[in-house]
């Protein structure tokens, strides 16, 4: 065999090679921010499933909660000249730089689950997030539904006092509250998403409301605040779902169970499904050059114990929440 | 005459502790009106001085833990993270092997953290601060490991009853801790033992030319730090029944720090006292919970928190009391 046969063989092997590789199957990048809830080990497993569903390879690298563990991420797959790159960002701010390089190489970034500051508006495709201002107003148009214009004194679980999702939940429920003169928060205090804190603060808000008796409904930024609030409840002995109408925010599982049994009334999803929207995103955008809008919403679905929670319960058991 | 009173009165050891806890449970009542109320409520002691007790149970028995490590010179920042390596151990056996089994397990973890941190320290020489910041950090994770990141859930419900059940009314939690301090008061205060931690504290060379296993005190004081500090996580993950290794025991080793040297103990080791600790971690708690009950907007609270530290602190240092003194004499 000549040489030049030998060139022109390994040519034809590379392109066949290269190029079934090229036009079906996308390599994503995710950098998600590491094991901080339940949720977030939901999203990563939602990913995957997503992702192996539409034929596309996902490399996850857990930051675990450090930014600068995502810049290396970022950086690393831009070497690795990944189609595109997830980004859930930990902070904010001071993502321009490593975004920028990310745009010099022409990957596109999209960033999941959370904005980052509107200085890098340019630097990102597009932004799949839930409307956490939207959330809290579901959860308050449910409270006000519900409560058909009957007086209700609310208190209400914070989340963490500064974090953006706690203040926007605060202000869309605020927002409906303001509309319907027969709501009234009468106490609100920080439970830092936390079980063990929401327990201690509802404590403490049946003891300074009469011993819960002037308490008509109970609203958390997030569900694991209400199942330790729903704990309170019970040590004290009133009835949760019954004495106190319970709203919060997540969707996670336990929170169906304790719908399942009449201890909790309403919850609005925050889905772990950002991976799918943003994978469709970029493939219409490698297929087609469509540009997604610059923010894509997910929906805030409502569920009540009208929703079968067993059942829900049974399907989100496994998603590592 | 009243300042040199009052400086005799607060150098007293233990009263400055006292007053201020009495004056923050009375600032308490003042904001709270139904504060002292106490009621039984299925068979179990409910009201929020009960709350102050039974929520403060973590943060004591971590002091307990914490005050002798800091007598000996040292410090354990892992107890946090320990907390959350016990508690997802006890969550994950409970419903399968029973409470016996998690217990042990948990509390054997506990002393295996606490061994760990007392060979670094004891037997490398590691300063004990870098030493446990070893185990703060990889603490989180290989109790994230355990749980895969989820908060697990049991229903057995005798370790449910170590959380949220009661003795003659009394939360468990409470029980817990009144054991473990008269056992450790027993320990140390009963031998030389405490003498010994002490001396260790104050001069571990001149101790150990003395004859004291130096070695051996500063390993126990760590071990006992850390089956403490298990026992801390079992009571936390029993409490919402379920263990969240994210969030368990977090940031608690500075609270039980800061009990400690509320206490009066000297983070330059030497004297210790186990009850002042407990009353530290109760004058913690009882502002945490005055702060829940007062109603202020949740932004005020890590300010709030810092003001009364700062002045229970500065009623303890002898500089203050001697400078009240000496403006007093001054107005005279």
């Amino acid at each position: 065999m000549t040489s030049k046969a030998l060139l022109a063989a390994t040519a034809l092997v590379a392109i066949t090679l290269s190029l079934p590789a090229a036009a079906a199957e996308l390599t994503v990048g995710f950098s998600q921010i590491g094991s901080e809830s339940g949720w977030r080990a939901a999203e990563t497993s939602v990913s995957k499933s997503e992702a192996a569903k539409r034929k596309v390879t996902l490399k996850i690298a857990d930051a675990q909660q450090k930014q600068e563990n995502q810049i290396k991420a970022i950086r690393s797959f831009i070497a690795q000249g990944v189609d595109a790159i997830f980004l859930a960002p930990v902070v904010s701010s001071g993502w321009d730089a490593v975004l920028k390089e990310a745009k010099e190489a022409k990957i596109p970034v999209v960033l999941l689950d959370r904005d980052i500051d509107p200085s890098g508006k340019e630097l990102y495709l597009t932004a799949v997030t839930s409307d956490s201002v939207h959330e809290g107003a579901v959860a308050g148009e449910w409270l006000a539904k519900t409560v058909a214009g009957k007086a209700c004194n609310v208190v209400e679980l914070q989340g963490t006092v500064g974090a953006s999702v706690a203040t926007n939940r605060k202000k869309g429920f605020d927002s409906v509250v303001a509309k319907n003169a027969n709501l009234k928060v009468v106490r609100s205090q920080t439970g830092d998403f936390t079980r063990a804190k929401g327990k201690e603060v509802m404590e403490s808000f049946i003891k300074a409301e009469g011993g819960g008796k002037n308490i008509c409904a109970v609203y958390a930024h997030n569900d694991d605040m209400m199942v330790g609030a729903i704990q309170a409840m019970k040590e004290a002995g009133l009835k949760p779902g019954k004495d106190i109408l319970t709203v919060s925010i997540d969707a996670v599982p336990d929170i169906f169970k304790a719908i399942a049994a009449g201890e909790a009334n309403a919850t609005v999803e925050l889905t772990p499904n950002m991976a799918g929207p943003a994978l469709d995103a970029i493939m219409a955008y490698k297929a087609k050059g469509t540009v997604p809008p610059k923010w894509i919403q997910t929906e805030s679905k409502l569920y009540t114990a009208a929703d079968d929670p067993q059942k829900i319960y049974d399907s989100k058991k496994g998603l590592g929440y | 005459m009243m300042p040199t009173m009052m400086q005799r009165l607060l150098q007293g050891r233990g009263l400055a502790q006292i007053v201020a806890l009495l004056v923050i449970l009375a600032i308490d009542r003042a904001v709270s009106p139904q504060f002292f109320d106490v009621r039984m409520q299925d068979g179990r002691l409910f009201g929020s001085l009960i709350d102050v007790l039974n929520r403060g149970a973590p943060v004591a028995l971590l002091a307990l833990g914490m005050v002798l490590v800091i007598a000996t010179r040292g410090i354990d920042l892992s107890v946090g993270a320990v907390m959350a390596i016990a508690g997802a151990i006890a969550a994950s056996l409970a419903d399968a092997y029973g409470l016996p089994l998690a217990l042990a397990a948990a509390l054997g973890a506990g002393l295996l953290c606490g061994l760990w941190n007392g060979f670094l320290v004891a037997v490398l020489g590691i300063q004990p601060i870098v030493a446990t910041l070893i185990l703060m950090v990889a603490g989180r994770g290989v109790a994230q490991l355990i749980t895969e990141g989820r908060i697990v859930t049991f229903t057995a419900s005798d370790l449910v009853w170590l959380g949220n059940g009661a003795v003659l009314g009394v939360p468990t939690p409470v029980v817990v801790v009144f054991g473990m301090l008269v056992v450790t008061g027993a320990v140390v205060r009963g031998s030389a033992l405490g003498l010994l931690i002490e001396a260790t504290g104050g001069n571990a060379r001149a101790s150990e030319l003395a004859g004291i296993g130096t070695r051996a005190m500063i390993l126990a004081v760590y071990v006992w730090c850390g089956l403490c500090a298990a026992l801390a996580g079992v009571i936390a993950a029993a409490d919402i029944m379920g263990a969240d290794a994210n969030n368990a025991g977090l940031w608690l080793e500075l609270d039980a720090i800061l009990a400690v040297v509320i206490g009066g103990t000297s983070l330059f080791g030497g004297r210790f006292s186990l009850v002042l600790a407990m009353v530290g971690a109760l004058i913690i708690q009882a502002m945490n919970t005055g702060i829940l009950l007062s109603g202020y907007p949740p932004e005020f609270n890590l300010l709030v928190k810092a003001a009364v530290v700062l002045i229970v602190l500065l009623l303890q240092s002898p500089r203050f009391a001697s400078a009240g003194a000496v403006l007093g004499r001054a107005r005279q």
